[in-house]
């Protein structure tokens, strides 16, 4: 049911090509940051705010990150990631809860 | 916005662009829209067809409901940009920018039916705790809501989350009220493609 939904094939799409296609950050630095896992400081700090309190980022985070040596461009890639990233887990954890609520509606 | 190249990194087509987008509307291009356009085959190309198919392809819920729940989501991240474009568009959609205010002022007091109230409170679980149950959606279920309604809300919510993020992370710049107003007579017209 789920493989017919479009807007979830469209977001498999994005979240495709973010990690896969070639990239000026690596594809094992794009998946750290999708899952925000494993990045050393400060690129870390920029990316956890990023999946957890996007709010708080300021200016300073992102001349950190530049500073320890990205580049605008990763720059632009991996928070692109990590925002992707903490959406799918987000999608994710819906969908899983649907199937088991109506999984279990259809057992009851 | 903070990275120079989301400022001045586009190539001479697009810059040309934006410059007859400001010159026929009068208003800047907004950043949500610029960042699209840098490096699509990156981001944009998909992000734009996720987002499209999410807000305005085939759904029960009508165009309204869906820029209601994105000014929703985006007030539980608290991201301001994305709360002025899509509070202006669901009022547009809607024609009733009292009861998009409401909303926002107050999910649970808001004159909107139960289906919808359901669902917006359990995107907004979702966005703040990163989680919800199996009993969360049994009761959007109970309201009446369909399953394939709650997915179209997920995409919705998986959009926005994702937006959001951008828009706090790189600094879009806020609009006036009649820039945002803009905008939303533009998403109504064209979508996001």
């Amino acid at each position: 049911m789920l493989d017919g939904d479009k807007k979830r094939a469209a977001h498999r799409a994005l979240v495709d090509r973010v990690l896969h296609v070639e990239g000026k950050a690596s594809a094992e630095q794009r998946a750290r940051a999708f899952n925000n896992n494993g990045l050393s400081p400060p690129l870390d700090r920029l990316i956890d705010k990023v999946v957890d309190r996007p709010a708080q980022i300021t200016d300073a985070d992102l001349a950190a990150a530049k500073a320890a040596g990205c580049t605008e461009d990763q720059l632009f890639e991996l928070v692109i990631c990590a925002a992707v990233g903490q959406s799918a887990r987000l999608y994710e954890a819906g969908l899983a809860a649907l199937a088991e609520a109506t999984a279990a509606g259809e057992a009851g | 916005m903070r990275l120079d190249v989301l400022n001045h990194g586009y190539r001479p087509g697009t810059k040309l662009l934006f410059a007859l987008i400001r010159l026929f509307s009068g208003h800047p291009v907004p950043d949500a829209a610029k960042v699209v356009f840098y490096r699509p085959d990156f981001y944009g190309n998909r992000a734009k067809e996720f987002t499209h198919e999410a807000m305005r392809g085939p759904s029960a819920w009508s165009v309204g409901d869906r820029e209601l729940m994105a000014a929703y989501v985006s007030k539980v991240n608290g991201t301001a940009f994305c709360i002025g474009a899509h509070t202006a568009t669901a009022g547009q959609a809607y024609q009733d920018q009292a009861r998009v205010a409401a909303v926002l002022a107050d999910l649970e007091s808001a004159p909107i039916a139960e289906p919808l109230r359901v669902t917006l409170r359990m995107l907004g679980k979702l966005t703040r705790e990163g989680k919800v149950g199996a009993g969360d959606m049994r009761e959007v279920l109970a309201a009446g809501v369909s399953p394939q309604q709650v997915r179209d809300a997920l995409a919705v919510c998986a959009a926005f989350n994702t937006t959001d993020r951008l828009a706090d992370a790189f600094g879009f710049e806020l609009l006036s009220l009649e820039g945002f107003e803009a905008g939303a007579k533009y998403l109504l017209k064209r979508g996001y493609r």
